[in-house]
C-alpha cells in the first residue's frame, strides 16, 4: 500500500471516529464557525468539531506542525479534503485567517509573528478581518490613503476602510497603510497588524442587497499600533498585499465548484442543483419538460464540471510552483461567473416559489435561494471585480500591453 | 487524474512539435488545396509519421502497436491541429483502429491492427447518413442471405472514403431504422462491386467521401465481431473519435488563439499596439479562460480512456464535455481570430481562415456542442 493510501485509511478512520453526525449534514448559514474570541456556536456539535479537527491541525493542513498546523503534504491534503467530502463533512472553520492572512504571515512575517498569530488561527482563536479598500480605493488599491505615521516605537493610525467584512466582529485587522507619501503609489505602502480592541476604532454595519449585514465602514483614529506588528519590509507591503489577494482569489474561485460538490456528496437539498429543481418544481419525471432551460442548464454544468477539472490541475501544477499563481485570476474571474449563472438558472428552475423576500408562502430552502441569489452578485466585485481579474490575465499571463501605464504616462 | 503531463509525455510533445513545424506547417495543406492533390494528404509526410510510430500509439504491443495509450495519441493529434495537418491519422487510426480494436476478433485484430501500425492499410469510417450527427439513426441495411449479407445504403460525410482501402460500415442487421439496437458494423473493400465512392469538397480543404452501397455482399467474417453491436460499444467507439477529436481541436484553436494575440502586440492603431485596447484585452482574456477549461477536459478524457476502472458512462460523459466544450470554443476562437486581425484576417493568403474552416468541419464531425449538451443532458438523468 502507497504511503497515501496508508494516509487515507488513517483520515478515514479518524473522521468515522471524530466527526459528530450533525457535522455530516449540509452548512447552514447561521452555524458557520467563524471562531474568534466571541466565537458563538449555535450548534455544540460544531464546537467539539473545531476543537478535534484544531487538535490535529488539521483546520489548516499544510501549515507546519511547528505552529499548529497540520503538516501535510499538497497530496495528504486533497486526501483528507476527499475523504471530509465523501463524508459530507462541514468545514471545522471558515475564516479570512485560514484563507488569507495565515499563508502569507508563514511566508512573509518574523519568527515571532507567526508564533503569535498562526497557532491562533488554527484553534480559530481570533477572528480577522481584511483592512484594504477604502472610500476612494477600490480596484485601484494602491491609491489607499490611511496613513501610519512613526511615532518612537509605534505607529499612529489615520483614515478609513469601507466594505470590511465582519469588522463589527473580528477581533484583528491585517491592514494596508500609507508609510510614504512621496514615491509612487505602489512604493509607499505597509502591512500591518492590529487589534481591533485598540482605542480609536469605530465599526459602522453596512446593509447589503441580500438583507444581512456582514460589512462595514471602519474609521481609525489615531489608534496606536506596536512597530513590531509591522509584516515584511516598511514600504514593501505591496508585494505581500497581492499575494494574499491570489489567496482570496483562489478562495473565492471555490463557488464555482459548488455544484459539483453538492452532486458528489448527494447530500445537500435538491435546490441546490439547478436540474433537480426545475424537475421537481414542473412535475417532470424523466427529462426537464423545457428544451431551452434544459440547454441552458446542460451548458452550465459542462462548464462547472471543466471548470472543477481546472481547479485540480491547478493544484498540480501549484505543486512545482509553490503556491497560487497568475492562474487565481483565471479561477477567481470563471469560478465567480459560474456561481452567478447557478443562481440565475436556479430561479428559472424555481420560478416564482425562488422569489419570496419573507414569510408564509415559501419554505426556508426557496426564501435562502433569494438570499443567496442576491448575495452571489458580490462575487465578481469582492476580491478584486471580474473586471479588474481580466486585466491581470491580460497583462500578466497574456503579455498585452498595459492600458493604465500608457494612461498616465 | 492525468491532468500534467508526465516526462514522457512531455518529450512527446516536443518531438510531434518539431515534427509538425518543420516538416508539416499549414502550407503544406495550403499547397494540397491548391494543387487539387488527389490524394488529399501528403503520403511523404504520412510515411514519415508512420515511422514515428503514430499510428500505432494507442494500439497494444501484441497487435504491432506501441502502448502509448490514447493519452500519447492526444498529444500527438493536438500539435497535428496546431498546423492543420491532413493525414489519415483521424479516419484511419482514431476511428477505424479502434472500432477494431474495441469491436473486433481477435483473428481481426491480428489480421488488420499491425497492417494500420506499419501504415499499410488505410480505414474510412463510415457512419452518417445525413447532414447531421445522429448515431441512433442508420437506415443502411445488411439482409443475411445464406453464407453472406448484402448491403444497401448510403453514407455521407466519410472522412479519408476517397482513398481509403477498406471502409468500416455502420450497418442496421435488425431493427427499425431508428432503434439503438441491431446494429453491426462491417468491413467492405473500397473497390468491390456496388461500392460507389465520391470524393467531396469541403471548405477544410480535408478529405471527404459519399459512399453509395447497392447490392454490396460480403462474406460473414467482415462482420465486426462476428455479431451485432451493443449500443455501449459503438458509443464507446465514437467517443473515443471524439475525444481524439477534441484533442486535434484543442490544438487548432490555442494555435489560433496564440496567433492572434501575437497579432495583437504588433499592429499598431491610434498611435499604440491594439492590444493595449481593453475590449480587446478583456475578449482575450475570456478566451484564456475557456481554452484552459478545454484543456483540462480533454486531458481529463483522454486519461479516462487509457483507465480501465472507468466505466463507459464515465467516458461517455467526459467526451461529451470535451467535444461540447470544444465546439463552442473553436467558434469562439477562430471567429474571434479572423475579427481582431481585421480585413488581413479575411485573405486568402493569411493563414486565419483555414483554422475557421477546419473549426467548423471539426465542430460539426460526430456531433456539435448542442447535440453533446443534449447527449449529457440524458447521461444525467435531466
Ligand atoms: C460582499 C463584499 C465583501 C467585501 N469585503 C471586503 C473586505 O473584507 N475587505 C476589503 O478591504 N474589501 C472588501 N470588499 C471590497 C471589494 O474588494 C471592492 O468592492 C472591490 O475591490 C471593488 O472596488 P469598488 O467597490 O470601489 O468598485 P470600483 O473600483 O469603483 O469599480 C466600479 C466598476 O468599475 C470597474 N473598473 C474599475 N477599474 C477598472 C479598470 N481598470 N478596468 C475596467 N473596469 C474597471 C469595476 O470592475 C466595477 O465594475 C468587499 C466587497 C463586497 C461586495
Amino acid at each position: 500500500m502507497s504511503a497515501l493510501q496508508s494516509f487515507r485509511e488513517t483520515a478515514r478512520e479518524w473522521l468515522e471516529v471524530n466527526c459528530p453526525p450533525s457535522m455530516r449534514t449540509p452548512m447552514v448559514q447561521d452555524e458557520i464557525v467563524w471562531g474568534g474570541r466571541q466565537a458563538q456556536f449555535k450548534n455544540p456539535d460544531s464546537k467539539l468539531w473545531l476543537q478535534r479537527m484544531a487538535a490535529k491541525g488539521w483546520t489548516c493542513p499544510t501549515w507546519p506542525s511547528d505552529y499548529g498546523g497540520g503538516g501535510l503534504s499538497v497530496d495528504q491534503a486533497m486526501v483528507l479534503g476527499q475523504e471530509m467530502a465523501r463524508i459530507g463533512a462541514r468545514p471545522a472553520l471558515t475564516s479570512f485567517g485560514v484563507s488569507m492572512l495565515g499563508p502569507v504571515l508563514l511566508q512573509y512575517g518574523n519568527d515571532q509573528q507567526k508564533a503569535e498569530h498562526i497557532p491562533k488561527i488554527v484553534r480559530g482563536e481570533i477572528r480577522w478581518c481584511q483592512g484594504y479598500s477604502e472610500p476612494g480605493s477600490g480596484s485601484d488599491l494602491a491609491s489607499l490613503k490611511t496613513r501610519a505615521e512613526r511615532q518612537g516605537d509605534h505607529y499612529l493610525i489615520n483614515g478609513s476602510k469601507v466594505w470590511t467584512s465582519y469588522a463589527d466582529k473580528a477581533d484583528w485587522i491585517f491592514c494596508l497603510v500609507r508609510t510614504d507619501l512621496d514615491v509612487p503609489k505602489h512604493s509607499g505602502i505597509s502591512f500591518i497588524l492590529f487589534d481591533m480592541a485598540s482605542e480609536g476604532i469605530t465599526t459602522r454595519p453596512i446593509q447589503l442587497i441580500s438583507g444581512s449585514s456582514p460589512f462595514c465602514e471602519t474609521f481609525f483614529d489615531n489608534v496606536r499600533v506596536p512597530v513590531s506588528n509591522l509584516v515584511g519590509q516598511l514600504n514593501d507591503g505591496w508585494t505581500i498585499a497581492k499575494r494574499l489577494l491570489q489567496h482570496e482569489r483562489t478562495m473565492i474561485s471555490g463557488f464555482g465548484l459548488a455544484d459539483s460538490q453538492a452532486d458528489r456528496g448527494g447530500t445537500t437539498s435538491v435546490l441546490a442543483s439547478p436540474e433537480k429543481a426545475a424537475m421537481k418544481y414542473r412535475g417532470d419525471r424523466e427529462k426537464l419538460s423545457d428544451p431551452v432551460l434544459r440547454d441552458h442548464i446542460a451548458r452550465f454544468k459542462i462548464d462547472s464540471e471543466a471548470f472543477s477539472l481546472t481547479s485540480h490541475r491547478a493544484v498540480e501544477e501549484s505543486k512545482q510552483a509553490q503556491g497560487p499563481n497568475t492562474t487565481s485570476s483565471m479561477l477567481k474571474y470563471y469560478g465567480c461567473e459560474l456561481n452567478k449563472r447557478r443562481y440565475e438558472l436556479l430561479l428559472q428552475a424555481i420560478g416564482s416559489q425562488s422569489l419570496g423576500w419573507e414569510g408564509e408562502g415559501f419554505n426556508d430552502d426557496e426564501l435562502r435561494i433569494a438570499r443567496e441569489w442576491l448575495r452571489s452578485k458580490a462575487n465578481s466585485i469582492e476580491g478584486g471585480t471580474a473586471e479588474v481579474q481580466l486585466n491581470i490575465v491580460a497583462k500578466r499571463v497574456l503579455g498585452l500591453p498595459d492600458i493604465l501605464s500608457l494612461l498616465n504616462k | 487524474m492525468g491532468l500534467v503531463l508526465t516526462q514522457e509525455q512531455q518529450l512527446l510533445r516536443d518531438a510531434a512539435k518539431n515534427f509538425c513545424t518543420q516538416h508539416a506547417p499549414v502550407s503544406v495543406l495550403r499547397h494540397l488545396r491548391d494543387s487539387a492533390d488527389s490524394v488529399g494528404y501528403d503520403q511523404a509526410l504520412w510515411q514519415q509519421m508512420v515511422e514515428l510510430g503514430w499510428p500505432g500509439m494507442a494500439i497494444s504491443e501484441t497487435f504491432g502497436g506501441f502502448d502509448f495509450g490514447y493519452s500519447g495519441l492526444g498529444i500527438v493529434l493536438e500539435e497535428c491541429g496546431r498546423t492543420l495537418l491532413s493525414s489519415p491519422l483521424i479516419a484511419s487510426v482514431l476511428l477505424g483502429a479502434a472500432a477494431i480494436n474495441r469491436l473486433g476478433t481477435s483473428a481481426q485484430k491480428k489480421e488488420l491492427l499491425p497492417k494500420i501500425v506499419s501504415g499499410e492499410l488505410i480505414l474510412a469510417f463510415a457512419h452518417d447518413e445525413g447532414p447531421v450527427h445522429r448515431p441512433g439513426t442508420i437506415a443502411t441495411t445488411a439482409n443475411r442471405q445464406a453464407e453472406h449479407y448484402v448491403l444497401e445504403g448510403r453514407k455521407c460525410f466519410v472522412l479519408d472514403g476517397h482513398m481509403a482501402q477498406k471502409i468500416l460500415v455502420v450497418a442496421r442487421t435488425s431493427g427499425a431504422t431508428d432503434e439503438l439496437c441491431g446494429r453491426s458494423v462491417f468491413v467492405i473493400h473500397a473497390d468491390q462491386s456496388g461500392v460507389s465512392v465520391h470524393r467531396t469538397q469541403m471548405v477544410d480543404s480535408r478529405n471527404c467521401a459519399n459512399v453509395v452501397l447497392k447490392n454490396v455482399v460480403v462474406g460473414q467474417e467482415s462482420q465486426l465481431g462476428g455479431a451485432e453491436i451493443s449500443p455501449q460499444d459503438l458509443d464507446l467507439v465514437l467517443d473515443t473519435a471524439r475525444i481524439g477529436l477534441s484533442a486535434e481541436m484543442l490544438g487548432s484553436a490555442l494555435e489560433v488563439f496564440e496567433r492572434t494575440v501575437d497579432y495583437l502586440k504588433q499592429r499598431e492603431q491610434f498611435g499604440v499596439l491594439i492590444g493595449s485596447f481593453q475590449a480587446l484585452q478583456h475578449r482575450a482574456a475570456i478566451m484564456y479562460s475557456e481554452l484552459e477549461l478545454c484543456r483540462s477536459a480533454v486531458l481529463a478524457a483522454l486519461a479516462a480512456l487509457d483507465d480501465p476502472q472507468r466505466s463507459a458512462n464515465d467516458i461517455a460523459r467526459l467526451a461529451s464535455i470535451s467535444k461540447a466544450k470544444l465546439s463552442e470554443t473553436a467558434e469562439l476562437v477562430s471567429n474571434e481570430g479572423v475579427q481582431m486581425h481585421g480585413g488581413i484576417g479575411m485573405t486568402d493568403e493569411f493563414d486565419i481562415g483555414f483554422f475557421l474552416k477546419r473549426a467548423r468541419v471539426a465542430q460539426q464531425f460526430l456531433g456539435d456542442a448542442s447535440f453533446h449538451r443534449d447527449r449529457y443532458a440524458t447521461l444525467n438523468q435531466f
